[in-house]
């Protein structure tokens, strides 16, 4: 400690001593894992009419619950040494994770509505490591929003300007300085939420859930509303209940996207990261190291890109797939998620934008082959093993799946520019990748029996972040090569004689 | 790539068709008065393991090349479908070499050589035992010799 600290409360030295997670997690863990247990319990209690053994089991579960939540957090502790991050946990078995703070990517701050109630977060440091994935970097669930803070902006920190604390420049730039807001929520966004089908998906979700507790408690609604159906097929019955499904999703997608996307921020922070927060109930920060972005990814469901919407996620070391946490945009605009694209990327013009190479004519071939045939398949096994309702209906899906690979044909494309590899795919959620050429590490170049018979090749530029392996699909064999040649030169040069 | 690997594919593929083959035809014996399909079912298994086995082993022996240059680690695999696959020395992070009881009994091992990339390894299969560690010596030094962090 040096007599002169700067006023920056964030530049606190690196802690050395062991901390444990805040004690107030002895509630919120079974809080945030015992809200699903709370309804069986309930209905233990309601049904039980005070008999003996259901008391007790429900006394007894939420012991267990309690215990456990206890003995997690006994068990757990955490530092932050001058060189990395070190969590001790485990009851049964002892784990001992350990990151070098200079593989430290990206910082993600989670608050369930648990949490939240005690002001507290979970905090998530991923590194660039995927050998086994789900192991990527270590989570200290939790610790009080003000210590989350503190710990982002010091694991961050120190990435970019090592020895912060070492008084060379007291006044340089203080972590302090203002941040700068890329894109914010606009509630006319709010009219894609209905297209993102988000709706159906909590639908589903919840219905799942019921059915749980009535196969708890002894109903089995579905397999009755199934024997039903299978013995009075009614087309008006299967239409209404559609009918229903979409109204209620459309009507719930509203709600969601608030809840997801409530105070949502994508802002550009002075310690080099960007960083999005969002969120209603559950709140999220998502830091990532800019230095590490190798390139975004414009997503479009159909029904989103119908209106002209995109949303947009970061190709990025250290982040998973898993939640959204790449999400650098929710649903929005189209030229919403162009300008944040070149925003982010800090280029002239967003390299999606650009005009994409179509790919040969037997690509849509081979496209409209694989959407098709599978429902023949189905409808020619269902005209001959199922009732003989059942097989118009792979029968009435087909044209829409010969749609989808029409679509899916005019969606492939790629280009080059001097920065990035541009390749679009898929139909139902259309992606077009901007990839940074010196962000690949290697290729994948894949002819199947039927590409070799059309000329045809699928190229995988693999790269050490996000899904780690971009494709472009059906390309031609001398412009795939070609493409890959130019995009990283001399990697493929000495091979290419061969082929 | 060592011509005994021609024959260790032709014994794994032999082995998988095996295991489909004795069941069913276990079965078929034990069972009275088996259905026609089972004996369908039974004389395809047969058939096609017998193609396969013979055609496919000699057919990936051909398609089969691996190469490796001061800059970059280089195979190409598969028989109906084929794969190239191409790593920058430099962006290696990880050289493996593996040997299954088969591969240990004909003096064969694969080596393994894995990036910072999720999307899978680059596998060089069926390298005699002194050439595979020769390349492990040579791809280490060679990686090495090359700053950076690999990602």
């Amino acid at each position: 400690m040096t007599a002169e600290l700067p006023a920056a409360p964030e530049f606190t030295e690196p802690l050395t001593e062991w901390h444990r997670l805040h004690v107030r997690m002895l509630i919120v863990r079974p809080l945030n894992e015992g809200i699903a247990m709370l309804v069986p319990i309930a209905v233990l209690l309601i049904t039980g009419n005070g008999e003996k053994w259901r008391l007790f089991a429900s006394g007894v579960t939420v012991a267990l619950i309690l215990a456990f939540s206890y003995f997690i957090w006994r068990t757990t502790k955490y530092r932050i040494t001058d060189d990395q991050v070190e969590l001790h946990t485990g009851l049964l078995t002892r784990k001992q994770l350990a990151v070098p703070r200079d593989r430290i990517r990206t910082v993600d701050l989670t608050s369930k509505p648990g949490h939240r109630v005690f002001g507290l977060s979970a905090v998530r440091i991923g590194t660039g490591q995927q050998d086994t994935p789900g192991t990527d970097g270590l989570t200290l669930d939790a610790v009080t929003s003000e210590e989350a803070e503190r710990l982002r902006v010091l694991l961050l920190q120190k990435t970019v300007t090592p020895r912060a604390g070492s008084s060379d420049e007291p006044g340089a730039e203080p972590a302090v300085a203002s941040s700068e807001v890329i894109s914010q929520l606009d509630l006319k966004w709010l009219k894609f939420a209905p297209l993102s089908l988000s709706g159906l998906v909590a639908i589903g979700a919840v219905f799942g859930l019921l059915s749980n507790y009535a196969d708890d408690l002894g109903l089995h609604p579905v397999q009755d509303l199934w024997e039903w159906l299978f013995e009075h097929p009614s087309f008006t019955l299967i239409g209404a209940f559609v009918i229903a499904l979409a109204v209620l999703g459309l009507v719930l997608s509203v709600p969601l996207y608030i809840l997801q996307f409530w105070n949502y921020k994508l802002t550009r922070e002075p310690d080099g990261t960007l960083r999005v927060q969002r969120g209603l109930l559950t709140t999220r920060s998502v830091s990532v190291e800019e230095q590490r972005l190798r390139g975004v990814d414009i997503q479009e469901p159909l029904l989103v890109r119908a209106g002209k919407g995109a949303k947009l996620a970061a190709v990025t070391t250290g982040l998973g797939s898993k939640g959204e946490s790449n999400l650098l945009l929710p649903p929005a605009p189209l030229s919403v998620a162009h300008e944040v694209s070149q925003d982010v990327l800090k280029v002239a013009d967003d390299p999606t934008l650009r005009k994409l190479r179509k790919h040969p004519f037997a690509a849509l071939r081979r496209s409209m082959i694989r959407h098709v045939v599978p429902w023949v398949v189905i409808a020619a096994g269902l005209a001959i093993f199922a009732p003989s309702w059942a097989w118009p209906i792979p029968v009435v899906i087909l044209p829409f799946a010969a749609l989808v690979g029409w679509d899916n044909y005019r969606s492939l494309g790629n280009a080059l520019d001097d920065r990035y590899l541009v390749t679009r795919n898929n139909s139902l959620v259309r992606s077009t990748v901007a990839l940074q050429r010196t962000g690949i590490i290697g290729w994948r170049i894949r002819r199947s029996f039927f590409q070799r018979r059309s000329g045809l090749m699928t190229i995988g530029a693999t790269t050490a972040a996000g899904a780690g392996v971009y494709h472009v699909t059906d390309v031609g064999e001398a412009d795939g090569l070609a493409l890959a040649d130019e995009a990283v030169p001399d990697l493929l040069r000495p091979f290419l004689t061969e082929g | 790539m060592s011509p005994k690997s021609v024959l260790l594919w032709t014994m794994q593929a032999a082995l998988f068709w095996l295991v489909l083959f004795v069941p069913q035809l276990v079965v078929f014996l034990v069972v009275n008065e088996p259905p026609t399909w089972e004996l369908a079912l039974l004389v395809a298994t047969l058939v096609v393991g017998i193609v396969h086995t013979a055609v496919e082993p000699s057919w990936r022996y051909r398609v089969h090349r691996w190469e490796t240059t001061p800059d970059a680690v280089y195979t190409l695999s598969g028989w109906l479908n084929q794969e190239w696959r191409v790593a920058p020395v430099s962006r290696i992070q990880t050289i493996d070499t593996k040997r299954g009881p088969f591969q240990q009994m004909l003096g064969l091992s694969t080596v393994t050589v894995t990036t910072a990339s999720a999307a899978g390894p680059v596998e060089i299969e069926g390298l005699d035992h002194e050439v595979a560690q020769q390349l492990v010596v040579e791809l280490t030094n060679t990686t090495q010799a090359t700053p950076g962090d690999a990602t």
